[in-house]
């Protein structure tokens, strides 16, 4: 059983998403209780996996479909840095799916079962990219990751139809790209799977082919990672998703096209190239870009989810200049904020998605008093606030921290000074919140679902969220540990000479 | 002449294929009905697989069946492209029936595919 954890990371929410249509129609809550223990099965099998891999010393795991060796077959590799990150998606989706079943419940059963069936779809696109060791079948869990995002979307009522129609066209400009920047590594190298193709694509590098490819690679994952001028499908989309898959949407979607990016820089293309070096610094420029008009657009908004949704692009931006620093700190910063930024931007909309649900409010400027109505939630955006500011000891300080540590070995002093302006910014934009919640004057809302009780919300949304509050803190604290005892086993081999 | 030759017997086809893609592209920017950007989004998606059987081609090889005659890969045809491609072209189809469905809806709450219009209603 142990021997086969890698597939049933993915193959346990494909047959529960497939299956769970039948199962609502039977019974209305059924599939969507089958599509959740699925997601529990394959959190267990990614934590089975990244137990393994840590002990035995972060030597990759290599799983071959039926058997057949790659470069023939497909295989899953894990090594550290993907099994951590399976375990962040398959987390975040576990909390998620709890917490939107209240939004589905008054529903009929194909809404139920149509809603799960994608939110399962998604899980298996997320966590496919993330330990598929190939990089066509990388493309294709791309896709199956964008439908079924593109359905989440669109789930969200009337506006966010034109928002998911608007993310269908720029996000298939982004996988043509992709698919045509495996084209030409496959027409240089006659290999598809990523341990082979880093072997093989050496002596190409520096010729224009190569180039092209790292160019459609950036731009690629750069559309769906909603990397800064590529963006412009990202506010609609986190503002009108499903207010249930929001959370999930805003918190997972972008990093799985972020970590893919990541594994193609790092340890098929080599960061150390004339060409590599190029293409860093467009990344670095970007980032920055991205981190100050983020920024500064998140303050002008006023509706809630989609200043989440510009702080976002600025939070991307962090993971890009940490991408493009090209040293060992400034990968770690990468990689840990990619985890941090998850759970912050997840707990964040799951917040005013429990908002959204007993008020119907999302303006950020009548959500005065809310502290005394929903005390659980109130606390978790201060956590999340917080660590998106970088105060000790919540998680955000630990990766901005790196990210500085990365820019300084690197002598590229203005990232710190970008970092430090960032953190400035954000801070003016979340505090308005926290004075909102906890200072202001108590706002006559009128409640939609109305909930009397301590938590606020139904226990199923309440817990969700105090998991993800307290998830902050806890990977402020363990940060540490994460570092030394995952991602450092798993830096790649540039980083090693 | 004789460079226009040559390019366009190493790389003419290729150049095409990225016109093609490039065409798609320009297309879905400036068209503005929904539909048309829809239609050159699959001219976009066909585009990127013109270019994968391109390169796939070989002059003076057999099919890929195995028929006693030789066992040397170089008389081949390498198959593994247009086994990919075929999955690109399900994920373009599906693909582009989710783009209908979405299609419909607007059309369905707008009452318009005109990108103009249908802003101006949205903004309301």
């Amino acid at each position: 059983m142990t021997q086969h954890a890698p597939i049933f990371i993915v193959l346990l929410p494909l047959t529960a998403s497939l299956l769970c249509m039948l199962f609502s129609r039977i019974k209305k809550e059924l599939g969507a209780w089958i599509v959740m223990a699925s997601i529990v099965g394959a959190f267990l099998s990614a934590c089975t996996v990244l137990q393994r891999v840590i002990a035995t010393g972060g030597k990759t795991w290599h799983y071959w479909m039926g058997g057949w060796q790659p470069p023939i077959g497909i295989e899953f590799a894990l090594d550290p840095l993907n099994s951590v990150l399976a375990v962040l998606v398959t987390f975040i989706s576990m909390m998620v799916a709890l917490y939107s079943k209240p939004f589905v419940k008054e529903e009929d059963w194909l809404h139920v079962g149509g809603y799960y069936t994608l939110f399962g779809l998604l899980t298996v696109g997320l966590c496919g990219m993330i330990v598929t060791g190939d990089v066509f079948n990388l493309y294709v869990y791309l896709e199956i990751m964008s439908l079924s995002g593109y359905g989440l979307i669109s789930l969200g009522g009337k506006k966010s139809m034109l928002a998911a129609f608007r993310y269908l066209l720029i996000g298939t400009i982004g996988a043509s790209l992709y698919l045509m920047g495996v084209g030409y590594l496959y027409a240089l190298t006659g290999t598809l799977n990523m341990a082979d193709l880093a072997q093989r694509v050496v002596p190409f590098v520096g010729t224009p082919l190569f180039a092209i490819a790292v160019a459609c690679f950036i731009i690629g994952f750069g559309i769906k990672m909603a990397l800064f001028p590529l963006h412009g499908w990202q506010p609609d989309a986190y503002t009108f998703a499903h207010p249930g898959a929001a959370a999930f949407i805003a918190g997972c979607m972008s990093k799985a096209p972020a970590y893919a990016l990541i594994r193609f820089m790092y340890y098929i293309f080599k960061v150390d190239s004339p060409v590599m070096h190029s293409a860093l610094n467009v990344l670095g420029i970007l980032g920055i870009a991205g981190i100050l008009i983020g920024s500064i657009m998140a303050m002008a908004q006023y509706d809630f989810r989609r200043m989440l949704a510009y702080s976002s692009v600025a939070q991307i931006g962090y993971i890009a200049i940490g991408m493009a620093m090209g040293n060992m700190y400034g990968f770690i910063g990468a990689v840990l904020h990619i985890i941090n930024h998850a759970f912050m931007k997840c707990s964040l909309f799951l917040v005013i998605g429990g908002v959204e649900h007993r008020f119907g409010e999302v303006n950020l400027y009548r959500l005065g008093g809310l502290n005394k109505k929903m005390t659980i939630s109130t606390i978790t955006v201060t956590l999340a606030a917080l660590s998106m500011i970088g105060l000790p000891p919540t998680a955000g300080f630990f990766s901005k921290w790196y990210l500085m540590m990365g820019a300084y070995t690197g002598q590229q002093y203005f990232y710190i000074a970008v970092l430090v302006v960032s953190s400035l910014l954000n801070a003016i934009y979340f505090f308005r919140i926290i004075e909102q919640m906890f200072v202001q004057r108590e706002a006559s809302l009128t409640e939609v679902h109305p909930h009397k009780g301590k938590l606020g919300l139904p226990f199923s949304m309440a817990l969700p969220i105090f998991v993800m509050g307290i998830g902050i803190l806890v990977l402020g604290f363990y940060s540490v540990d994460i570092v030394t005892d995952i991602i450092k086993l798993g830096l790649p081999e540039v980083f090693l000479r | 002449m004789e460079v226009l030759n040559e390019f366009l017997k190493t790389k003419g086809i290729y150049s095409l294929v990225m016109i093609l893609f490039f065409l798609g592209v320009y297309g879905m920017v400036l068209s503005k009905n929904y539909m048309k950007k829809l239609m050159a989004m699959n001219v976009m998606q066909v585009a990127v697989i013109f270019f994968y059987l391109c390169f796939a081609q070989k002059d003076g090889a057999m099919i890929p069946i195995q028929n006693g005659i030789t066992t040397d890969p170089n008389a081949y045809i390498n198959p593994l492209p247009h086994g990919l491609m075929l999955t690109a072209i399900v994920v373009s189809l599906g693909t582009t029936g989710v783009a209908i469905a979405l299609l419909m809806r607007i059309k369905e709450i707008y009452g318009s595919v005109e990108e103009v219009e249908v802003l101006r209603r949205a903004s309301k």
